[in-house]
């Protein structure tokens, strides 16, 4: 692996970051002649209520900040700024919390659901596809593809509405929602340990249930276009054993298209993820963003999507920079 | 007399587009049936009591509003479909528009173009459509929000047509034309465009696939038109209500059934579009 792939690969990431930090800093000025943000606190503190006083200094504080006298370009400065501080100011639903603090608690949840999940599905349908394509395959396995394919076509948060009405609602065997028992103060021991994995079963179930058959069919395309290929003709000739030839020379060639597609695919997998917590009430980044959406707090919004964003950039980049180690033939010379 | 019996060949020779378009009939049937006998004028709320079990005179019973379910999903779903056509039309429009310029002419512009989509290519659009439909909440129409998905909707078929035109651009019935004196504009209207038509057409139906799921994201978000009772917008209204916690199949259930069936069509069109223009892919049958 070349220096020179490696410092652009690092450098694409920050790109991206900055692209998307961008985009949230402009996105909202673009609304025609309006500032929601103001807008929103202005019809918070009209309606009265919570925590008027601290509203108003938070008024102060943002229109200092990103006051009208200022010009545009400062203040996209300072947002630069603040952003590579982590500053994404306070959070409007609970006010004197800041936004990073509400992303900090929630992030755990949303990293240990979704690598898990991930990785369940991918090595599982990886491996699946396979032996799809593998004709001393067990006939068996033939008979899974069917169902496979229409749960790959199926969003994971609908897979799971049906799946909590199926196994929680009417069997009961797992909880409806939430991530631990409610109530329960999280600590280090192995009860909680036991509640929090108890109730990551189901939204773990739909994401892997839902993505499993698009890494199999995917896989399973892989293979077959690979089995007439003319090194697995002189495998076959060498008399190799066949669980070798099916590992040695097919599993590990068309492994490496699978591997590219899973990059392109982590912004997907990570929406659909998120959408699954909303609808499970799952303590992670995808309810905080669904309540901060219903309550139209944007500073919490905007933190959220940055997270998102920077958190798919890095998977990936790490993902690209693995990538030669699959596949040794590649240089990564320029063109 | 001939047109037919070579439709009904390529049909029969391609399973999956005719299963496709199968299901897409079914669907289209059914709610021309919905639209003639029962109308979409009880789709809005108050339309009779809430949380009512499917029975004969409520045939897919209430919500918690008291909106009547199957008119519900009789008008979501031609606007489901608009969302997607749109989103997915324009979307691709974009793309291939950039992967021509990028693909035929490269230099400078290639090299901006193909940095663009690398670029935008790993934001997950669901974020950014977040931040953008939470801005304009209030102005968000059927249409707007169709354009606003199709705006993250081109990198994709961005880079897949670049590449497909980077590898036809050298053949030899390019070049003639190039010898011969056409003009850029009609060796890619005239040559690239017409052999890159099926693939084209497979990008469209996946582009439209896409951008049906993007806007169900964002509608189950509660972030899509609000007076409108789109499917994305039931499955909200069913979670903020809690409809699974109180066993209200009937009010999720058959939007996801419609939306599966969606799904299966158009994934179904798009892979059978994908064996019929790499017919290397048709062995894995």
């Amino acid at each position: 692996m070349s220096a020179a792939y490696v410092v652009r690969r690092v450098l694409l990431f920050f790109v991206v970051v900055w692209a998307a930090t961008t985009f949230i800093f402009f996105l909202p000025k673009m609304a025609p002649g309006r500032n929601p943000v103001m807008e929103r606190i202005g019809m918070m503190v009209a309606t009265g209520g919570v925590n008027t006083g601290g509203l108003q200094q938070m008024v102060e504080a943002y229109q200092k900040k990103f006051g009208l006298d200022k010009p545009l370009w400062e203040q996209y400065l300072t947002y630069l700024s603040d952003i590579s501080h982590l500053d994404f100011g306070y959070s409007l639903m609970l006010y004197p919390t800041k936004v990073v603090d509400v992303i900090w608690t929630a992030m755990p949840w949303t990293i240990g659901l979704l690598s898990v999940a991930t990785l369940i599905a991918f090595a599982l349908g990886t491996i699946l596809g396979g032996l799809l394509a593998w004709p001393r395959a067990p006939r068996l396995i033939q008979y899974l593809l069917p169902p496979l394919f229409t749960f790959s076509v199926v969003p994971y948060y609908l897979l799971k509405l049906i799946l909590a009405y199926i196994l929680a609602f009417r069997l009961r065997i797992f909880p409806m929602s939430g991530s631990s028992q409610y109530g329960v103060v999280g600590s280090f021991s192995l009860g909680f340990a036991l509640d929090v994995l108890y109730h990551s079963i189901l939204p773990a179930l739909s994401i892997v249930l839902a993505s499993v058959g698009f890494w199999a069919l995917g896989m399973r395309a892989m293979m077959v276009s690979i089995s007439g290929e003319d090194y697995m003709l002189f495998a076959e000739a060498k008399g190799l054993r066949s669980k070798r030839i099916f590992r040695g020379y097919g599993m590990r060639n068309a492994l490496l298209p699978q591997t590219t597609t899973l990059a392109l695919s982590l912004g997907t997998i990570l929406s659909g993820a998120l959408l699954v917590e909303i609808v499970f009430g799952y303590a992670g980044m995808g309810a905080v963003l669904f309540r901060a959406v219903t309550a139209f707090d944007y500073f919490t919004i905007y933190g959220v999507v940055f997270f998102i964003i920077v958190g798919v950039a890095f998977a990936t980049l790490v993902l690209d920079l693995t990538y030669p180690l699959l596949d040794p033939r590649i240089r990564y010379q320029k063109n | 007399m001939s047109r037919i019996t070579q439709l009904l060949r390529f049909l029969r020779h391609n399973p999956r587009i005719t299963t496709g378009f199968a299901i897409l009939g079914c669907m289209l049937l059914l709610w021309v049936v919905g639209m003639a006998t029962i109308g979409t004028s009880k789709a809005v709320p108050l339309s009779g009591p809430p949380d009512l079990e499917p029975s004969a005179r409520y045939l897919l019973g209430t919500d918690s509003a008291g909106r009547q379910l199957l008119p519900v999903i009789i008008a979501g779903m031609p606007l489901t479909l608009e969302v997607g056509l749109l989103a997915g039309g324009v979307g691709l429009l974009i793309g291939a528009l950039l992967g021509f310029t990028a693909g035929y002419f490269g230099g400078p512009l290639d090299t901006l173009i193909r940095t663009a989509a690398d670029v935008m290519l790993p934001i997950p659009a669901l974020a950014v459509l977040v931040v953008i439909a939470s801005t304009i909440h209030t102005l968000l129409s059927v249409e707007v929000m169709a354009l606003v998905v199709a705006s993250l909707a081109w990198m994709y078929p961005t880079r897949t047509i670049r590449s497909q035109v980077l590898s036809i651009r050298t053949r030899a019935y390019v070049e003639v034309g190039r010898f011969s004196g056409e003009s850029h504009l009609d060796i890619i209207f005239g040559e690239l465009v017409p052999n890159l038509l099926p693939f084209l057409a497979a990008s469209f139906v996946g582009a439209v696939g896409a951008g049906i799921l993007a806007a169900i994201g964002l509608e189950a978000l509660g972030l899509g038109p609000q007076d409108k009772p789109t499917l994305g917008m039931t499955i909200f209204w069913a979670i903020y209500y809690g409809a699974t916690l109180r066993g209200m199949w009937w009010w999720w259930g058959p939007p996801i059934v419609v939306l599966i069936l969606l799904f299966m069509a158009l994934f179904s069109i798009a892979q059978g579009l994908d064996r019929y223009t790499n017919p290397r892919l048709r062995r894995a049958g």
